[in-house]
């Protein structure tokens, strides 16, 4: 009774998650360039057309690269601030831990306009590179937070060990806290670049006019136009961060990463 | 290495590069918004130094307060609906298999982190006309012609509570994981089924965490900018939405600036009521 | 027929079998400990009982009535877990009174039966304490009162006392024990601890891999283990093999009149405890080896003696102290009264 009352809680929100995407998968396997479901005519050709239609490909290309940079950078910015946390014993540099978590709990729109203003009156509003500074800071808690659990995790004993055998303080980085916190540090970089890939607000309101990535060209497409590359697209954002996803979670603990304690094996 | 206060100005090194960017892209952007909201607003989309409390009496005029009124209501709405939906369902999963529990990490991390615009226009497509529920509806016999779902404010409800669904598991996820499953047990031994058990243990137990769960998702919530946009009218259209309408289409920075200050006033007093229900629950 | 009843009980997890077709009769009143190492069982056993777990095969029946496919929440029994798992947002009277409430007693009900609960456990005016207040003893006393509140038919705790510091968990052995004679609930205990179970115990039930090893007094597994795991996991003995030759008895190649083999076997092991190993000079009738190694720990001497290879423990108190010393050549006399004669 309790098991099947499970089974069937846990099917609807499986339906609930999974029909958007079903439906705008159908759409994007549609022949004709109607919105219409189900599809009428199988066919490829939209995913073709991400790259084929230079709109949509310059988009895929400035969101990509964009996602690549401002995920580095925000790794940049926080894996020396959660070192230094955990290095030294420096009460008031956790303001520094609260600024960096500050721009992702705030409403986007906060960071966006904030950001807006900045560029405004500095003068270089509307750069490609301000969206890559906007981005690592918006997204400088991810790296941060997954950061700080890993420095957290790190045995201390082992620290001191190497030291007794000789090791400074740069060896000792580079050869035992580098290797234990290089999970966390690709998690770190992965669900920022995932979350850059989709972001748009903050891309809107410092870049907007000058260049259009994936989810601008969504929303534009949404309010001027509809063409099934949209649909395809969106199926495409997903499997990315399933795969990516995926290879965290095939290449490390997971539950453990969100909050779980270790291996409680069922 | 032991840990220690930094001793030689060579120890701050590391320091340097994030505390710069982090004042300089983050918190002097910050205080920039803060100082234009003060501005006075001149024709043509300028605006002049000055110190005026003119944008945020216009707030307080009563469309602007009713925005508020309306975004504070869809936030509280999308969040009771999450917890109540997600509770059960995060406490079903913590329970399962750790194979299974992966599985669907990975999945709400994927839904998690879609873009608003995607969610919006999966959610406008099932809810149109030619490609949406109705449609399998008419398919199945079950309806006579498709209609449109959308706009309305059912339509931004859903569409939002899928967006903020993933973003409430994860959050409750750490509490219930970590919850004593001997708990629900001797509940059971006790003469309590399962799903009393539920209700008279688990979800007393987890009260600051459920309390904290829903202001969590609220800040979450009161951020959403684009599916009032794209699956509601106007009149569904929440505060984010009039901040960037007023920034970048009416060019009434300060007016925006204002309006941001005041939503981050309410953010920090919700996050800071968090904190201290936190602290609460510690001491109990 | 009153009691319990575990009919070729079993519970398969795919290719592990963690309990093999159990077979046990607890008659009503009794107090059963089930005993072995981690991962023989045992706790399975007990939540099959409770219907935590459901058996892959075999029955359960209590008091005539077959309980196997009945879910937890109707079986009427009490529980008492390993966490204890006291409700932290319920005060002590809260958490006792949970089970009747369930049951919807009425309120003065509830209030008279916490009350009476709370003096049998000597906590009496404790209702409104929240647990989180409490001590680890005070706890356990809370967590078996709640589990008698509806006076169960059935009384089940799992390694109840591990969480404990050793002082109080000896106390509460005896606590436990008369508690149970005086209300006289059929009760089964999980535990690793040896001087728990022969504390406690009308009857232990030794488990190792799934199955039962053997299910007697305490005294009749002490002193007749049923077979190697039984005698060496319960105190220390000294296993020694056993050959028949040519229609002698041989220990260590050496002869042992008194002893017989049961079921004719040409082989088999004997178990003698270190307490009923004598020393004495090496003569007719005894055991040869020599002495490797002496401890005095002052209220007892453990003298190790090497025969043909084969370690041997003799543990004597001062008084009846032989005087050897490390490399002398000493006899041990096997008594056939100690002596057990195992063949499996």
């Amino acid at each position: 009774m309790n098991r099947l009352f499970t089974r069937v809680y846990f099917a609807l929100i499986a339906i609930f998650l999974a029909a958007p995407l079903v439906v705008v998968a159908g759409v994007s396997i549609n022949e004709k360039q109607s919105l219409t479901f189900p599809p009428q005519g199988f066919s490829f050709v939209w995913y073709g057309a991400i790259f084929t239609d230079t709109g949509w490909r310059s988009a895929f290309f400035a969101s990509v690269v964009l996602a690549l940079a401002s995920a580095a950078l925000a790794v940049a910015i926080a894996l020396p601030l959660a070192w230094f946390l955990w290095r030294r014993i420096a009460p008031w540099a956790n303001i520094f831990q609260v600024l960096g978590i500050a721009p992702f709990t705030l409403p986007p729109v906060i960071t966006a306009l904030g950001l807006l203003t900045f560029w405004a009156t500095t003068g270089f509003y509307g750069q490609p590179w301000t969206a890559v500074i906007g981005h690592a800071i918006f997204f400088v808690t991810l790296p941060l937070v997954t950061l700080s659990l890993g420095f957290s995790a790190i045995d201390r004993s082992l620290v001191e060990a190497a030291a007794t055998m000789g090791a400074d303080d740069r060896t000792v980085f580079r050869t035992i806290v580098l290797p234990l916190i290089r999970p966390y540090l690709v998690s770190g970089y992965a669900f920022a670049f995932v979350l850059s890939l989709n972001e748009y607000i903050v891309a809107y309101m410092t870049v907007g006019f000058t260049m259009e990535t994936l989810p601008i060209k969504i929303f534009n497409a949404l309010r001027y136009g509809y063409t099934p590359t949209m649909a395809s697209v969106t199926i495409l954002f997903v499997l990315v961060a399933a795969l990516v996803f995926g290879l965290v979670a095939r290449f490390g603990d997971l539950p453990k990463l969100l909050g779980a304690m270790a291996d409680d094996d069922r | 290495m032991r840990r220690e206060p930094p001793q030689r100005a060579l120890d701050y090194a590391p320091l340097i590069f994030p505390a710069g960017m982090l004042i300089l892209f983050f918190v002097v952007p910050f205080a920039t918004m803060i100082a234009v909201s003060f501005f006075q607003r001149q024709q043509g989309g300028f605006y002049e130094p000055a110190f005026v409390f003119d944008n945020y009496a216009r707030f307080l005029s009563t469309f602007f307060a009713g925005v508020l009124g309306f975004s504070l209501t869809l936030a509280i709405s999308v969040a009771v609906v999450c917890v109540v939906l997600g509770l059960p369902f995060t406490y079903l999963l913590s329970r399962m298999r750790r194979k299974t529990q992966v599985v669907w990490l990975v999945a709400l991390l994927s839904i998690l982190s879609l873009s608003e615009v995607i969610i919006g226009f999966a959610w406008s497509t099932l809810f149109s006309r030619t490609a949406g529920i109705t449609n399998l509806l008419v398919m199945l016999g079950l309806m006579e012609k498709p209609v449109a779902l959308m706009p309305n404010f059912g339509a931004v409800l859903t569409g939002m509570t899928y967006q903020a669904l993933p973003y409430t598991v994860l959050v409750l996820y750490p509490a219930l994981v970590r919850l004593d499953p001997t708990l629900t047990e001797a509940a059971r031994t006790l003469g309590a089924s399962p799903i009393r058990a539920f209700f008279t243990v688990v979800v007393p137990a987890l009260r600051n965490t459920i309390l904290a769960t829903l202001i969590m998702v609220f800040i979450f919530a009161l951020g959403s900018y684009l599916l009032p946009q794209i699956l509601g009218r106007p009149q569904h259209w929440t505060l984010s939405v009039l901040i960037t309408d007023q920034a970048i289409y009416q060019s009434n920075m300060p007016f925006a600036a204002a309006m941001a200050v005041l939503l981050v006033l309410v953010t920090l007093a919700l996050v800071a009521l968090t904190l201290m229900v936190g602290r609460k629950g510690e001491t109990a | 027929m009153s009691g319990l009843i575990l009919n070729s009980v079993t519970k398969e997890f795919g290719n592990f079998t963690a309990v093999d077709h159990v077979q046990l009769s607890v008659p009503h009143g009794t107090f059963v400990c089930m005993l072995g190492p981690s991962g023989c069982g045992k706790t399975t056993l007990l939540r099959m009982i409770a219907g935590l777990d459901l058996p892959t095969g075999g029955s359960i029946v209590l008091d005539g009535e077959d309980i196997t496919a009945v879910p937890t929440h109707k079986r009427n029994l009490g529980m008492v877990f390993q966490s204890l798992a006291l409700f932290p947002h319920l005060s002590v009277g809260e958490n006792i009174a949970y089970p009747l409430r369930i049951r919807g007693v009425a309120r003065e009900q509830q209030v008279k039966r916490v009350e009476e609960l709370l003096a049998m456990i000597h906590l009496p005016g404790y209702a409104d304490r929240p647990v989180t207040k409490l001590s680890g003893g005070q706890r356990q006393r809370v967590a078996i009162a709640r589990a008698l509140a509806i006076s169960p038919k059935l009384f089940l705790l799992d390694e109840p006392l591990s969480a404990l510091d050793a002082k109080l968990r000896e106390a509460m052995q005896v606590e436990l024990r008369k508690l149970q004679q005086q209300l006289g609930i059929t009760t089964i205990v999980v535990t690793h601890d040896q001087r728990e179970a022969m504390t406690m115990a009308d009857t232990v039930v030794v488990m190792n891999g799934g199955k039962i090893r053997q299910a007697a007094s305490p005294i009749e597994i002490y002193r007749r283990p049923a077979d190697r795991f039984v005698a060496d996991f319960i105190g220390s003995t000294n296993l020694m093999p056993l050959a028949v030759e040519g229609g002698r008895v041989t220990v260590l190649g050496q002869s042992v009149p008194g002893l017989t083999v049961p079921g004719g076997q040409a082989s088999a092991t004997v178990s003698v405890r270190p307490e009923d190993v004598h020393l004495a000079a090496p003569g007719e009738g005894r055991v040869t080896g020599r002495v490797t190694f002496i401890r005095d720990l002052g209220g007892v001497i453990e003298t190790f003696v090497d025969i043909a290879g084969t370690e041997v423990i003799a543990v004597s108190t001062p008084r009846e102290r032989p005087i050897v010393s490390v490399g002398q050549e000493v006899g041990i006399a096997i008594d056939p009264e100690t002596a057990v004669v195992l063949t499996t």
